[in-house]
């Protein structure tokens, strides 16, 4: 049977970095800070956590250190975009670029391999239930994001700080201090992400192996319409491809095929959700 | 006097000087000493060894830096290069191998339908943009992975060359190349993307279409009122951006090798490299073509950094994205209509 409970564990597994890095673009979607640095900051986390894992031989450090790292990369965003008023879309781009040679340049300096980092005796984490503890951790912080964002006077902030900036700075609430609250967190879950790729989907390194991960959470935070239910199923809906993809390469199907699936899915959805939504809100025959 | 100390105040100055001195404290930190290995970048790829291979990088360099900088100069960013690079590519090989006429018209063939696969692709992008809406920046970057799928796909069955252990594609027809300078690797591709680069200059400051352009990138509210039109503006600038992102793929084909190999357009990082050289140069034309040769000595360089000082290439790319991250916090790009569209 095509559609059965492998697929959907396998599914699970590929959605937990994508829904915690999109995690993180959500809420910075929310404070109005466009984040396309997932991408990068995720890579940053691989890196340190593989790096700090390998040299304590514990991964739980090696998640803490990604957690620090990322958020300590996501203060480019922060004081860039905030502070100095810099362009955020061509700040990510440059944080997905510098993470790039930065983690090939410290691989072959710390390492001295090009490629992959891969050693057995590298610490992984460990599975509960089939999953990774991070796996878990993902879907309590899409409960406590909903909450947050519903609930938490902090969150109806936020809101407020993306949606109407002044109005916020007049009722004695800081934008700034929320913009940078809200970028460090995408950091701290965008290093979280990274760790879960590096030690819990696999244990290794390899260069750019996010490989567009960050890209597809971007589409998620789209698709979900910044909600973190919303993000959830976009993320449950990139997840899907995945394992769907590899399970026809597994029927035969090259893996060019199976490559491209969730970049098709992701696009499709983008589609129909978008098509779907401008219907509804613009009249016919309206000029868009 | 006054342009050149305004020259030396601007913000692109102060971050390429801020990149080299960031470079050199790695340098340090690696044990390596800053001034051998910034000589050895600058002999290694514009000495006499190095020069041609320099020359090589600029045609992609430069021909995918102008395909980005063409829409960014109307405030739209094409991620998509690597895509329509490898399909330009593809198309190119394709033609080279199958068209049935003679060697020269073949070659003028083959630059065309890379052009027109490349073009094409990214016209795709900005339909998605112009009528469902996806922001071209998600709609071009996600467009590129299912082309290099594809691609890779063709290179490894159905064009795959009989007996050959490697993913590439036959070899073209002797005589289907483009013509090379000498015994050097440097080929008329290069005059191809030079013209291109007099083109758009040409375009950006004696035209109507190109003050169009720079008018929208300013302020696109503004431009819509004057009544430039949207939608056809970027249908048309993302199928020039394409068209010529595929150039340099069909350029890469009808060059040493001569054939279609897998990852071997994309691998150097062309499409990142030029996105980098015009967002420097603010997507101005003789701006891009200076920032592209920067990229290019660096790239180039990196590899004679690497063998004197044993300090890693990888480096010279970090230099590349740091001028960036310096650059962007103060450079500003029109962003409204990109925030609303990615707005939820």
């Amino acid at each position: 049977m095509f559609f059965d409970s492998d697929l959907l564990m396998s599914a699970l597994r590929a959605l937990t970095p994508i829904l915690l890095a999109a995690l993180g673009g959500a809420l910075c979607e929310r404070a109005g800070v466009f984040n396309i640095g997932l991408e990068g900051m995720m890579l940053m986390g691989c890196f340190t956590a593989v790096t700090t894992s390998w040299f304590t031989g514990s991964p739980w450090l090696g998640v803490l250190a990604a957690a620090l790292a990322a958020a300590a990369y996501s203060l480019i965003l922060a004081v860039g975009a905030v502070t100095l008023r810099g362009d955020a879309v061509v700040l990510g781009i440059a944080m997905n670029l510098l993470s790039v040679g930065l983690t090939s340049f410290l691989l072959r300096t710390v390492f001295g391999v090009q490629g992959t980092f891969d050693d057995p005796s590298l610490a992984g984490l460990p599975l509960i239930g089939g999953f990774s503890p991070l796996a878990y951790l993902a879907w309590a912080a899409v409960a406590v994001a909903t909450l947050m964002l519903s609930r938490h006077v902090w969150g109806l902030r936020l809101r407020g700080v993306g949606e109407a900036p002044q109005a916020a700075a007049t009722l004695g609430v800081s934008p700034a201090k929320y913009q940078y609250a809200a970028v460090l967190v995408s950091g701290v879950l965008c290093g979280l992400a990274g760790a879960q790729l590096a030690l819990g989907n696999v244990t290794l390194f390899s260069e750019n192996m996010t490989a567009g991960r960050g890209w597809i959470a971007v589409v998620a935070v789209m698709l979900g319409r910044a909600l973190p239910l919303g993000v959830l199923l976009a993320a449950l809906l990139f997840g899907l491809a995945e394992a769907a993809g590899f399970r026809l390469q597994g029927l035969g199907l090259p893996q060019q095929a199976t490559d491209a699936a969730p970049y098709v899915v992701t696009l499709g959805a983008l589609f129909l959700t978008t098509a779907r939504r401008r219907r509804r809100t613009t009249p016919a025959g309206a000029v868009s | 006097m006054n342009r050149i100390t305004g020259a030396l105040r601007s913000p692109v100055t102060f971050s390429v000087l801020a990149g080299v001195i960031i470079g050199a404290l790695f340098l340090v930190g690696t044990g390596a000493d800053p001034f051998t290995a910034y000589g050895a970048v600058l002999s290694g790829s514009l000495g006499a060894d190095g020069i041609g291979s320099t020359l090589t990088t600029v045609t992609s360099v430069l021909g995918l830096a102008l395909a980005l900088a063409i829409p960014l100069r109307a405030g739209l960013i094409n991620l998509g290069g690597d895509g329509q690079l490898v399909l330009g590519g593809m198309a190119a090989a394709v033609t080279g191998l199958y068209a049935p006429l003679p060697a020269p018209l073949t070659v003028v063939l083959a630059l065309l339908a890379g052009m027109a696969a490349g073009g094409g692709y990214a016209a795709l992008a900005a339909l998605c943009e112009n009528h469902f809406g996806v922001p071209l920046l998600v709609s071009s970057l996600l467009l590129s992975y299912p082309a290099s799928s594809l691609a890779s796909y063709l290179a490894r069955y159905p064009l795959k060359e009989p007996g050959s252990s490697l993913p590439q594609t036959r070899q073209l027809l002797d005589g289907v190349a483009l013509p090379a300078f000498g015994s050097s690797t440097v080929t008329v591709g290069l005059l191809l993307v030079a013209l291109a680069a007099a083109a758009y200059w040409f375009t950006d400051r004696r035209t109507a279409i190109g003050y169009e352009i720079r008018m929208t990138g300013l302020n696109s509210r503004f431009a819509a009122y004057a009544g430039v039109d949207r939608r056809g503006l970027t249908l048309r600038l993302m199928a020039t951006s394409g068209a010529l992102a595929g150039l340099v793929g069909a350029i890469g084909v009808l060059s040493f090798p001569y054939r279609f190999l897998d990852g071997a357009l994309t691998a150097p990082g062309y499409t990142w490299t030029g996105l980098t050289a015009a967002l420097l140069a603010g997507a101005a034309p003789l701006g891009t073509v200076l920032a592209s040769f920067f990229f290019a000595v660096l790239q180039v360089g990196g590899l004679s950094m690497e063998r004197t000082t044993e300090v890693p290439r990888e480096l010279t790319q970090v230099l590349q994205a740091i001028v960036i991250v310096f650059l962007a916090a103060r450079l500003r790009f029109p962003r409204g209509r990109l925030r609303k569209k990615a707005a939820v």
